[in-house]
């Protein structure tokens, strides 16, 4: 297990230092192979009535003069070793993992990306919590009630929840529990969990419901679907036999098999959810790595993007080597080598 | 300064469903009737909601101090730095904190838009043919650690806004006409007072000098610019300097999460004896940042927020419900701003190189189509020449009139076409920003109404963020890419002829470079009216120039005019002291007080 694990966390190493590699090319490498010149870059991220000179002078200071190589390289080893910047009066030192300085904000991004990274997990531990467990047991009686009343309803309430998209039911939401029944919190509302862990569950039961009710549906309808599958196999049929009682068939045996594939969905779910919930973070404006993400897409400020790119790929990662490693758990006949 | 544009910043729309509360209705208690405001200008009205009660007067004024005034960003602010920020919104809510050399009037109406003292004793004192600008400091203006401000503050503060590496949103004026000798930045200044420049004198601590490269009469539009907020050179920390701003107004920092909120409290060391302008009624300004633009509508309409900072107005959503309730529309105001949304024609691009052809496009244009494009009459009028009514000295006058409906003239734009040698029309490519359905709309209307005539458009939309940088406003793309025709919006830096012609007829403002706002317009008798303007002290005769400017663009065709913008704003009942200022085109911060 032990050399399982490093063995992956040196192949997750390698892939991040090749979606560095590519993130950095798309910014900064086709631009260029495109006719962009060093002064189109910087012409960004200056005033809009900079002259030719300032925008040559901001050229320099981003260092889109240097060869593409010496550019990476600078990025590169600002996140194993830090990096300095100038800020005016003297340079200042971004520590490593230093994924840049904002060319718009005129910031680390590393400092940011910390700041934001707790409203993100807070909303993914607390969505992917409700939407597990809300899915799963949704979709195990369905399957055990195929057909009925609750079938019916709780598939057609999935359905429901997989077509509405989150800006839409989330400001429904807002509208109708926060500014009319005034029940839950107002948007933008956020407490850190080490601060008031009630605070932090009420400020944060809405955004979580909206994504549950979401991801839920799909989780409802992957596990009923396993379910029946499942529960229609022989070692089912052999368990009954062996007159285990049916809580027994069903949840040691049946819901086993069945989580095989949930536990995949699930730690990609939870994976790309770390890496920014975007439409979710705009439309409750929480400031988490999301909301961080798009300003900074829309504001064209690369060294955010690419930051953001880096901290989503390495929660992909890790989220595939978490998922890998519940397999064991999971299936006994897994294992990890 | 720019509230959309090029130079203005403001945040692309979203649209989404929006619900919310009722409005709680304005409580009769506050009393009937209509007093002077004590802001000196307008009249004021009390108790009384009504649409557009905001406009012209104070709605609900008060002196009563005390309370949280909340306000909410659907974005990342500007700047909280004075030398780095280049929004209205932004100019508007720095005065609670810092004190310029003048500003404008807190007063509803016209006296907005004039220049009162406030960190100087008095307006400008020019001399030497208006290129020497002398200022006195009023005594016993102070920092928040109860430091004396000083001239050599001032000095300081305008000199840092020099270094555009450190500070590069905000405005070029002091860049551009102080005579600075090649001074560029106190940060590579080898005067260890770091006061190097030449170009700005403090012969005693209460006097500093302006020497200018060339005489401007308008320079003190210039001293209300956020760069003359004082700004201690032992605590500028740079680009960090907007972490925390030392404050010089009625207002400090308490806290700043930047990107997220920040809240300021009351400055100790502020002093009303120094200030006529300030009421500084709340006790508290919270900020917060980053809220969807629709989730603050819900949040204005059922109280949870007391102002949308951005002063953009209501989202789309919420100004239909607004505008179809009476119950909301009384609690609205339509404030008119100096904005015009408008077209360029590229005279680099044949057939547009002749003038027949621009006038053509001018006389074939649907401006009812323009108008509605920008959400009709409640976006803002129809704009038939650029200066809007709003900016001091503005004439309005009509050189294509568009028939009796204003659906354009069919017959007239044809004969221009012969007169080009173009008899059965061209083709042209017409750009517009992709992310701004309404400029769509716009390029949209206009291909159907050149259609008429023959003029066939190919329409192109572009990046918002780099539209001026590298595609519309970089003359050599555009000519290449036959962009004949490109939407455009611009909104005055300051409600003058100055501050709304400069940046967009003066043609050597254009950069081979790009980041250009001025897309068309290279007219050699503009260019000399400008220069003459600047010359001109006496404001009636400078008035008269700025409108022979906007005729003289109108007669050589390179501007199709579109709407004159106006926004819907809300203000929410516990709101007092609310009133538009036409400084800035929305409601003024520095007057605002609330009810708890």
């Amino acid at each position: 297990m032990i050399v399982f694990i490093i063995r992956r966390l040196v192949g997750a190493v390698l892939l991040l230092f090749v979606v560095s590699a590519v993130t950095f090319s798309i910014f900064f490498v086709v631009p260029r192979l495109a006719g962009a010149t060093a002064e189109d870059l910087a012409s960004r991220y200056v005033g809009k009535t900079a002259d030719e000179q300032q925008v040559r002078q901001m050229a320099d200071k981003l260092g889109f003069h240097d060869p593409l190589v010496v550019q990476y390289g600078r990025f590169a080893k600002g996140i194993v070793a830090g990096a300095d910047y100038d800020y005016g009066p003297a340079a200042e030192h971004c520590p490593a993992p230093c994924f840049g300085y904002s060319f718009l904000t005129q910031a680390p991004v590393w400092p940011d990306l910390l700041d934001r990274l707790p409203v993100t997990a807070s909303l993914a531990a607390g969505a992917s919590a409700i939407w597990l467990l809300a899915g799963v047991a949704t979709g195990v009686i369905s399957a055990l009630r195929r057909g009925s009343i609750f079938d019916r309803a709780a598939m057609g309430v999935a359905l429901a929840g997989v077509s509405l998209p989150i800006f839409f039911t989330g400001l429904l939401a807002l509208g109708i529990f926060s500014y009319t029944l005034g029940v839950t919190a107002p948007g933008s509302s956020y407490t850190a969990l080490a601060e008031d862990p009630a605070q932090w569950a009420y400020d944060l039961i809405l955004p979580w419901i909206t994504i549950a009710f979401l991801y839920a549906a799909g989780y409802a309808r992957l596990t009923s679907s396993g379910m029946l599958e499942t529960m229609s196999e022989d070692f089912i049929r052999t368990a009954r036999a062996k007159g285990l009682p049916e809580r027994t068939v069903v949840l040691k045996h049946g819901l086993r098999a069945t989580l095989t594939p949930i536990v995949t969905i699930f730690g990609l779910d939870v994976g790309l959810l770390l890496g920014g919930a975007i439409l979710t973070e705009s439309t409750f404006s929480l400031n988490g790595i999301g909301r961080y993400a798009i300003l900074a897409i829309g504001a064209n400020d690369l060294p955010k993007v690419m930051g953001v790119t880096m901290v989503a790929a390495f929660f992909i990662v890790l989220a595939n080597l978490v998922v890998d490693i519940l397999y064991a758990v999971v299936d006994p006949r897994v294992r990890l080598t | 300064m720019n509230r959309g544009e090029p130079a203005v910043k403001t945040r692309p729309a979203v649209t989404a469903t929006a619900t919310g509360a009722a409005l709680a209705i304005l409580l009769a208690a506050c009393g009937g009737g209509t007093s002077t405001s004590g802001n000196g200008g307008g009249t004021a009205t009390a108790g009384v909601a009504a649409f557009n009660a905001g406009v012209g007067s104070v709605f609900n004024p008060s002196d009563a101090k005390g309370g949280t005034l909340r306000l909410a960003h659907s974005g990342d602010f500007d700047s909280l730095d004075p030398a780095d920020t280049y929004y209205a919104y932004s100019w508007n809510f720095i005065r609670l904190y810092g004190r310029s050399l003048v500003m404008f009037a807190p007063a509803p109406g016209a006296k907005g838009s004039t220049l009162v003292p406030d960190l100087a004793a008095t307006l400008g004192v020019p001399s030497d043919n208006a290129k020497t600008w002398t200022y006195h400091l009023r005594p016993g203006v102070k920092f928040e650690d109860g430091t004396l401000i000083t001239a050599k503050d001032v000095k300081y503060a305008v000199e840092r806004s020099l270094d555009k590496t450190v500070f590069p949103d905000g405005p070029t004026y002091f860049n551009d006409f102080l005579d600075l000798q090649g001074y560029t930045s106190p940060y590579k200044d080898a005067d260890p007072n770091k006061l190097g420049l030449k170009a700005i004198e403090t012969p005693d601590d209460a006097t500093i000098v302006f020497h200018l490269l060339k005489p401007f009469s308008g320079f003190d539009y210039f001293a209300q610019l956020p760069a003359t907020i004082p700004v201690p050179a032992a605590k500028d920390t740079g680009a960090n300097y907007k972490q925390h701003v030392v404050s010089s107004g009625p207002y400090k920092f308490d806290t700043n999460s930047i990107g997220k909120s920040f809240t300021l409290v009351r400055n100790d060391s502020w002093d009303v004896g120094t200030d006529p302008n300030r009421k500084a009624l709340p006790d508290r300004i919270e900020v917060t940042l980053n809220v969807n633009a629709d989730d603050i509508d819900n949040r204005l309409l059922s109280g949870d927020v007391d102002v949308a900072i951005e002063g953009t107005g209501l989202q789309p959503a919420a100004q239909g419900r607004v505008l179809g309730d009476p119950s909301l529309k009384k609690n609205a105001d339509s404030a008119a701003i100096a904005r015009l949304w408008y077209t360029s024609i590229n005279p680099d691009v044949a057939p547009l190189d002749n003038i027949h052809c621009r006038k053509a496009v001018e006389y074939a244009n649907d401006k009812v189509s323009y108008q509605n494009a920008y959400g009709g009459p409640a976006g803002g009028d129809i704009a038939t020449n650029m200066m809007p009514p709003m900016i001091p000295g503005a004439q309005k006058f009509d050189v294509y009139p568009g028939g009796a409906d204003n659906h354009g003239d069919v017959p007239k734009a044809k004969d221009e076409l012969k007169q080009c040698g173009q008899p059965n029309g061209f083709s042209t490519t017409m750009s517009y920003r992709a992310e701004r359905p309404r400029e769509k709309a716009v390029a949209e209307g206009m291909q159907q109404a050149l259609a008429r005539v023959g003029i066939k458009l190919t329409l192109k939309g572009f990046p918002q963020s780099d539209y001026f940088k590298l595609y519309a406003g970089k003359p050599a793309y555009a000519k290449a890419n036959n962009l004949g025709l490109m939407t455009n919006g611009w909104g005055a830096d300051w409600p003058d002829g100055f501050g709304f012609l400069q940046q967009i007829v003066d043609s050597r403002v254009i950069r081979a470079t790009g980041g250009n706002t001025n897309l068309s317009v290279k007219v050699p008798d503009v260019d000399k009216l400008l220069d003459q303007a600047l010359l001109t002290t006496d404001l009636v005769a400078r008035e008269q120039i700025w409108s022979q400017i906007d005729r003289t663009v109108m007669d050589n065709a390179v501007v199709l005019p579109g709407v004159w913008a106006k926004t819907l704003v809300y203000r929410p009942s516990n709101l007092t002291n609310v009133f538009v200022n036409d400084g800035f085109g929305m409601y003024d911060y520095l007057a605002l007080g609330v009810k708890k």
